[in-house]
């Protein structure tokens, strides 16, 4: 509750005096939805450097990870984020899961004790939000429970929302679902591994950032 | 927890007024006992955002201190109010206000019995282990 205000009072001061410096910029969604590929993206288009490491195994991001000071120049406007790479929230956690994928059973242990931190660690870092690019698998069904929760609890923090519908570049995506689902929120597909689109979604950033 | 042989099947029904006036915390510890039961949850209304987000927090703590627990699937149906008329959608959200979201219903199974819960805005379908 005190978070809760303590980000409302930000947000109003923020609104008064029109500094718009640092803005935290959470990336929320499932696990393997891309993430930690789109904030690669953005910090290695703005910063040179990379945030973190991406898999095909799911819940590579156990940690809420940050880059600071991402400038980013859009039409001749400029931004300062502060890039906010979190793992992926889901409601249940298998370890036998990643077996699958050659881990073997003392890794995989590990790696879904580790997960399961994870998203408690997500989940607590919402508040601490400006704004959230929630992150989806484009070639994946919109009406998850995960995914409503997640912007759920963002309209309840009345913290501003960007939906983006990653890997477009798969055959399955279907980015029209996405934005019948979403029908409040603009809904940019993308194809963070290869770039697609990205000045379409810098564009949304902007538009989001304007409502912090 | 039992993992691929079951069997049976049990479901708890949970109405409204039986949570109405827990709190947060009690109304989770409520619905994951009856999951540690081995128990699929029809919970009458719907949980609020917060309470979802504690759900899940609390559900991931359990999977790292409980043996075999995996955590759980979940899925909302609400009623359809954006293709009724405004008149229907106002008394509809006035209800909301005073009574609570009461009309729509909650499923949260084990996660080693509901395999995944298929939602789309009409229908739910609740694939089951073997």
């Amino acid at each position: 509750m005190i978070r809760i205000l303590r980000n409302f009072s930000k947000r109003i001061l923020r609104s008064l005096f029109g500094r718009k410096e640092n803005i935290k910029l959470g990336f929320y969604g499932p696990p393997n939805a891309g993430k930690t590929s789109l904030a690669n993206r953005i910090c290695k288009d703005w910063t040179g450097e990379e945030i973190g490491v991406v898999s095909k195994v799911p819940h590579e991001t156990r940690h809420v990870q940050f880059k600071e000071k991402v400038e980013i120049k859009y039409k001749g406007k400029i931004l300062e984020f502060k890039i906010v790479d979190t793992p992926g929230i889901a409601t249940k956690i298998d370890y036998e899961d990643f077996l699958g994928f050659g881990l073997k059973k003392k890794e995989a242990k590990k790696r879904a004790k580790e997960a399961t931190q994870g998203i408690i660690e997500s989940i607590q870092w919402l508040d601490d939000m400006d704004a959230v690019v929630v992150v989806l698998d484009a070639a994946e069904n919109p009406y998850s429970q995960v995914n409503i929760t997640i912007i759920g609890n963002l309209i309840a923090r009345k913290i501003p929302v960007l939906v983006v519908a990653n890997k477009i570049d798969l055959k399955k995506a279907d980015v029209k679902k996405f934005e019948s689902t979403f029908p409040e929120y603009e809904v940019v597909g993308i194809s963070a591994k290869e770039g697609t689109n990205m000045d379409e979604f810098y564009e949304a950033l902007f538009k989001l950032a304007k409502e912090v | 927890m039992k993992d691929k042989k079951q069997k049976g099947l049990s479901l708890q029904v949970i109405p409204y007024a039986e949570v109405q006036n827990l709190t947060i915390a009690e109304r989770v510890k409520r619905i994951l006992n009856l999951i540690l039961d081995n128990k699929i949850v029809i919970l009458q209304g719907r949980l609020r955002p917060e309470e979802e987000a504690r759900l899940i927090e609390d559900t991931m703590a359990m999977v790292d201190h409980i043996k075999n627990f995996k955590g759980i699937e979940l899925a909302i149906i609400e009623p359809h109010m954006k293709d009724k008329d405004f008149l229907t959608q106002m008394k509809y959200g006035i209800a909301k206000k005073l009574v609570g979201d009461a009309s729509a219903l909650t499923v949260i199974g084990p996660a080693s019995i509901v395999k995944e819960i298929k939602k789309d805005p009409k229908k739910i379908d609740l694939m089951l282990r073997k």
